[in-house]
């Protein structure tokens, strides 16, 4: 068995595993903080029910995101040697921030955010809140930084077959960096407004009418309806950064194989790579020059110039379609259910019926970017640096193999496990309503009290 | 040897990269016996140990995080060689912490008729990880040999680790149970000490034996001199402790968190032997902290942040552990 497609499917497999947790912890800190100020400036308690109930998914997310984060951290030497070898110099000092400034702040203050509420003071409490939530988001600057400098390297030189630094400030702020952070702290956002938002359509089918549901109901919902425009804008100027540092990754987006003006917009097709072709094409005439060029004459990119140096078409044109297509939907979604939620302050049960599954639309969106922004960078690691092929260690097929299936069916069950908890919880708190205890009431008191205690 | 910098940073990162091992296997340590210890404990009890564990583990897990990330920053040569040729048991290692580490959430989360499930799978994990930890520092002390000898070897060092972490385990309990569980713990610490001590004097012996190079080392003046401490000091805080158990748990609880203190003093001890065994080597007889190590340029930008940001560290999680200090309670949410 070729250890390299082995282990391709391995990194891939455990990246997307990964980013789902990061994806939902980078925003629900924010949106976390965001309950526990409402509380400190009303003292009303359905805020903190909110809170406490939002933070066990955090909680569980977070868990989820380090197990895999670190099994990450190993894999770059197990399965990747050639990789830290030959832009250690780089990528090492960047990783080596990321784990000193973020992973410590955030593990440690983690436990007042969970445990602490009774045992600190308020504002000790909110500060912790703070501190994680900014942890997890300059956890995603160093690692989007390292990942856009992959994608588009500058600031180093080459000596011996190693990259030396020669610019810091060039390597963090290299040309995709900006739009890359943007759109996936957007898409952080969007994924947990339509996690708080899904989950609580459901409480509100199972007949919950409690405060801290319609607060976190209306959270999510406001939230995605604003995020969502900002997103699309933000894709498209991401979008025409790509066309311009990374043009064969635009030419394999729009499937277009033939670099010149009046491109058509695919709609749908079925790229063929051997014939060089696309089969069963819809298009729209003009589309995709107006959308990347804002011309009809714009000149797109082919996949022709490229022989042999550009990524395969059909994973990078799909994964674009899925992605935008989910991102229409929330759209649409988003913005209905804020509409009768303002208006009517109500929620029609078709809607929340839709918006259940939509829970994991954000993982969808996600994803789907995911492999197209990677996928698209093939045949190279680093572009025009280091090729994929040239990174892999020298372990054996069989041992590759052996354990990729062992993490697909840890994975498998735990992704189970995972989706089965969040239903649980919300069906308990969709149970318990406000007639619950507020937490912590019951236990002896500590120095913390609750709201109308 | 001189001083310059492409010398000593190097140097330096390796005194680092030891330092974040020997803190995640003295904290990841008791959060694994714990794990280990559930197979003995009551329902009950397991709630009160996973809330002695519940706001650390996370943090204390960094440390190994840390640690494998120095060696992929400084050494990225070393980094490649030692985990691909530890590919299988590195694998387990990661199995059993994703085990332990959800598991760990999930038994708080799931209905109550779940909750043995996870526990069984916490039990597990910890059990795995600490094995495969002590595996592959086994065949890695002997230079990554993957005869019978050096696996033996590896099997030996895998049960003496998840043994020294039991014991930590059953220490750290006894800081922060009461009763009858803490009376409970002083009896997994008496067993789990008795296989500690058995496991490193059977390590020690079995290393310079092993490894001429190693053996070489330790037993020249005058080094053996300087070096004697290590296994004599060692043997007598063993000897203390074991003695000291049969006080334990002592009225007012005092001196409740001397054990845990005292393990920690010997796991430091053979820590210090093992460095002194592989110095200057990073990858055992093969690659040499200075072959492997990156751009001094690319170091010295990772050695600023870290001096900025590593008593920052230290420091915050003094103060989560002072928050958290006392008896373990029930450990809710809120």
């Amino acid at each position: 068995m070729d250890p390299l497609i082995l282990s391709r499917i391995q990194f891939g497999a455990n990246i997307s595993f990964h980013i789902l947790f990061p994806a939902i912890t980078i925003a629900l800190g924010w949106v976390l903080l965001f309950f526990k100020l409402r509380y400190n400036a009303t003292n009303d308690s359905a805020w903190m029910r909110a809170y406490f109930t939002w933070v066990k998914v955090f909680a569980l997310s977070f868990a989820m995101g380090v197990v895999s984060g670190v099994t990450m951290s190993f894999q770059f030497g197990t399965n990747w040697p050639g990789y830290m070898e030959t832009v250690g110099n780089i990528a090492g000092p960047l990783l080596a921030y990321e784990i000193l400034t973020a992973f410590f702040l955030e593990a440690a203050f983690l436990g007042i955010m969970l445990f602490g509420f009774r045992r600190v003071s308020n504002r000790i409490h909110t500060l912790a809140t703070v501190l994680v939530a900014g942890g997890t988001t300059v956890s995603a600057f160093w690692i989007i930084a390292l990942n856009s400098w992959m994608q588009t390297p500058v600031g180093f030189e080459m000596r011996d077959g190693v990259a030396h630094a020669v610019d810091w400030w060039a390597i963090l702020f290299n040309p995709s960096m900006p739009y890359r952070l943007v759109h996936m702290l957007l898409a952080s956002g969007l994924t947990v407004s339509f996690l708080i938002a899904g989950l609580s359509a459901l409480r509100y089918l199972k007949g919950d009418r409690s405060e801290s549901m319609w607060k976190a109901l209306r959270t999510g919902v406001f939230t995605a309806a604003i995020l969502i425009p900002i997103q699309i804008l933000a894709g498209d100027q991401h979008g025409l950064n790509t066309l311009e540092h990374q043009p064969q990754k635009i030419a394999a987006m729009e499937a277009n194989w033939n670099t010149g003006p009046n491109v058509p917009l695919v709609l749908f097709a079925i790229p063929d790579e051997a014939a060089r072709e696309n089969r069963f094409e819809v298009t729209i005439p003009n589309g995709a020059s107006w959308i990347l060029r804002h011309s009809a004459r714009g000149v797109v990119p082919g996949l022709n110039d490229y022989p042999g140096n550009h990524p395969p078409v059909f994973p990078v044109f799909w994964g674009f379609r899925v992605m935008v297509g989910t991102g229409l939907l929330m759209l649409a979604v988003s913005w209905s259910a804020a509409f009768f939620l303002k208006r009517r302050h109500s929620l029609p049960r078709p809607l929340a019926l839709l918006m259940v599954p939509m829970t994991i639309s954000g993982w969808v969106a996600t994803l789907a970017g995911w492999y197209t922004t990677e996928i698209g960078r093939q045949p190279w690691l680093v572009t025009g640096v280091l090729r994929t092929a040239d990174a892999v260690g020298p372990v054996a097929g069989g041992h590759v193999a052996l354990t990729l299936a062992v993490y697909l069916a840890l994975y498998v069950l735990l992704l189970i496990a995972y989706l089965g908890v969040l239903v649980h919880l919300a069906l308990k708190a969709a149970k318990d309503g406000d007639t619950s205890p507020l937490p912590g009431v019951l236990n002896k008191p500590m120095s913390q009290p609750a709201a109308g205690e | 040897m001189t001083y310059d910098w492409p010398t000593l940073l190097p140097l330096i990162f390796a005194g680092l990269m030891g330092l974040a091992i020997l803190i995640y296997v003295i904290l990841d340590g008791f959060d694994l016996g714990i794990g280990i210890l559930f197979a003995a404990a009551e329902d009950a009890e397991q709630d009160t140990m996973i809330a002695a564990i519940g706001p650390f583990w996370d943090a204390n897990e960094t440390w190994l995080v840390l640690a494998v990330g120095l060696l992929l920053v400084a050494f990225p040569m070393a980094h490649g060689v030692i985990l691909s040729a530890l590919y299988i048991p590195v694998f387990v290692l990661l199995v059993g912490l994703i085990l332990r580490g959800v598991a760990f959430d999930f038994r708080a989360k799931v209905a109550t008729e779940r909750k043995h499930r996870w526990n069984r799978i916490f039990f597990l994990g910890s059990l795995i990880a600490s094995l495969a930890q002590g595996y592959m520092l086994g065949v890695y002390v002997l230079g990554l040999d993957f005869g019978l000898g050096g696996m033996a070897f590896g099997v030996l060092v895998a049960f003496c680790l998840a043994a020294a972490y039991a014991a930590m385990g059953a220490a750290w309990v006894i800081y922060k149970a009461e009763g009858d569980l803490q009376k409970k713990a002083v009896r997994w610490l008496r067993t789990t000490l008795v296989l500690t001590a058995l496991g490193m004097a059977a390590v020690s012996l079995a290393t310079p034996f092993a490894s001429p190079r190693i053996f070489a080392k330790w037993f020249v003046l005058p080094e053996m001199l300087y070096l004697s401490p290590l296994p004599i000091l060692s043997a007598l805080l063993f000897l203390w402790l074991w003695r000291q158990t049969s006080h334990l748990p002592r009225p007012d609880d005092r001196h409740s968190l001397t054990p845990f203190l005292t393990l920690a003093a010997i796991f430091a001890l053979g820590f210090a032997g093992l460095a002194w065994s592989f110095y200057p080597f990073v990858v055992p007889d093969r690659l040499t902290i200075w072959q492997a190590a990156s751009a001094p340029e690319s170091l010295a930008i990772i050695l600023a942040g870290t001096v900025v940001v590593l008593p920052i560290i230290i420091f915050y999680s003094f103060y989560a552990y002072r928050v958290f200090g006392g008896k373990a309670r029930d450990l809710t949410y809120d």
